[in-house]
């Protein structure tokens, strides 16, 4: 129960965070890749105050031995660059160019009742659905031929 | 064409910040979207409440910004529905095999300094640039 009152507290926090910066707008992200055309540099300096503050606070919270309302820490392990890692990554960066949605600033857009936000989310759950289940019967097959 | 907003731009990136390291302390989780999304997706994640609670935080606060501030949330989307819908199903698919998005990779992992996530954030930040130069300025779209 704790931990779900936090993270919803904390996901207001964060949907604050995307609606003042203007992350919600894909019309503002869209100008920010826009560098030889209507430039707004706006994204970057979002992206550099919120890498600063994640970077000097997880500096203090990892030095915890436990979070405050979970048993344990959840960090990706794996560090290495892949070829899904890669390929993914240029796959996403595509869909984000062609509308300037991306996925976290399409959830608080939803708050905005804009019709737009819902068909991109929608088809990005469709989208990230489909990737699982793909994933998921490639690694089935992997398991009977092994 | 949208203004450039340093101080709002500053503002929220903090907040954005400041809600992923709460949710590394309280949680000990990483405040990434893809992540959050995919385990509210069937088969549903055993630990689906805290999930739940935090997408609905992030869609109910600019409902509360609209109802308590004079603050106005621009949002314009220039892109016709058809390739909202393609770009949709492409991010979605983008983010699940590259295991994050821009607040997954681009802030946490970032943060972290971890290898897979300066690569990954390199990867979609030069190609959304590639992909508007293409269509502005060499298909002459919106």
């Amino acid at each position: 129960m704790q931990r779900t009152i936090s993270a919803g507290l904390i996901g207001l926090i964060f949907g604050t965070g995307i609606a003042l910066s203007g992350m919600a707008n894909p019309a503002k992200v869209l100008n920010f890749f826009d560098v030889t055309g209507t430039w707004d540099p706006s994204l970057a300096l979002v992206m550099a105050s919120a890498l600063l503050v994640t970077a000097i606070g997880y500096r203090f919270v990892l030095q915890r031995d436990k979070p405050l309302a979970e048993i344990r820490f959840h960090l990706p392990t794996a560090r290495k660059p892949d070829l899904p890692l890669v390929a993914g990554s240029a796959i996403f960066g595509v869909g984000w160019g062609i509308s300037g949605f991306c996925p976290g600033g399409a959830i608080p857009a939803l708050g905005l009742g804009e019709p737009t936000a819902w068909i991109f989310v929608g088809t990005m759950l469709a989208g990230i659905f489909i990737a699982r289940t793909i994933r998921l019967a490639l690694e089935q097959r992997a398991t009977q031929t092994a | 064409m949208t203004d450039f907003t340093p101080l709002m731009s500053l503002l929220g990136g903090t907040l954005i910040g400041l809600s992923a390291v709460l949710l590394m302390a309280f949680n000990g989780r990483i405040a990434g979207m893809t992540g959050i999304l995919s385990g509210l997706l069937p088969p549903v994640a055993s630990d689906w409440p805290w999930r739940a609670a935090f997408i609905a935080g992030a869609i109910v606060a600019p409902m509360l910004i609209l109802a308590t501030s004079s603050h106005a949330i621009g949002f314009v989307s220039p892109v016709p529905a058809p390739w909202l819908a393609v770009s949709g199903l492409i991010a979605g698919v983008g983010v699940y095999f590259g295991s994050g998005c821009t607040s997954g990779h681009g802030v946490c992992g970032m943060a972290r300094l971890s290898p897979r996530s300066i690569v990954a954030t390199a990867v979609f930040m030069a190609n959304a640039t590639i992909t508007v130069f293409v269509i502005r300025h060499v298909l002459g779209g919106s």
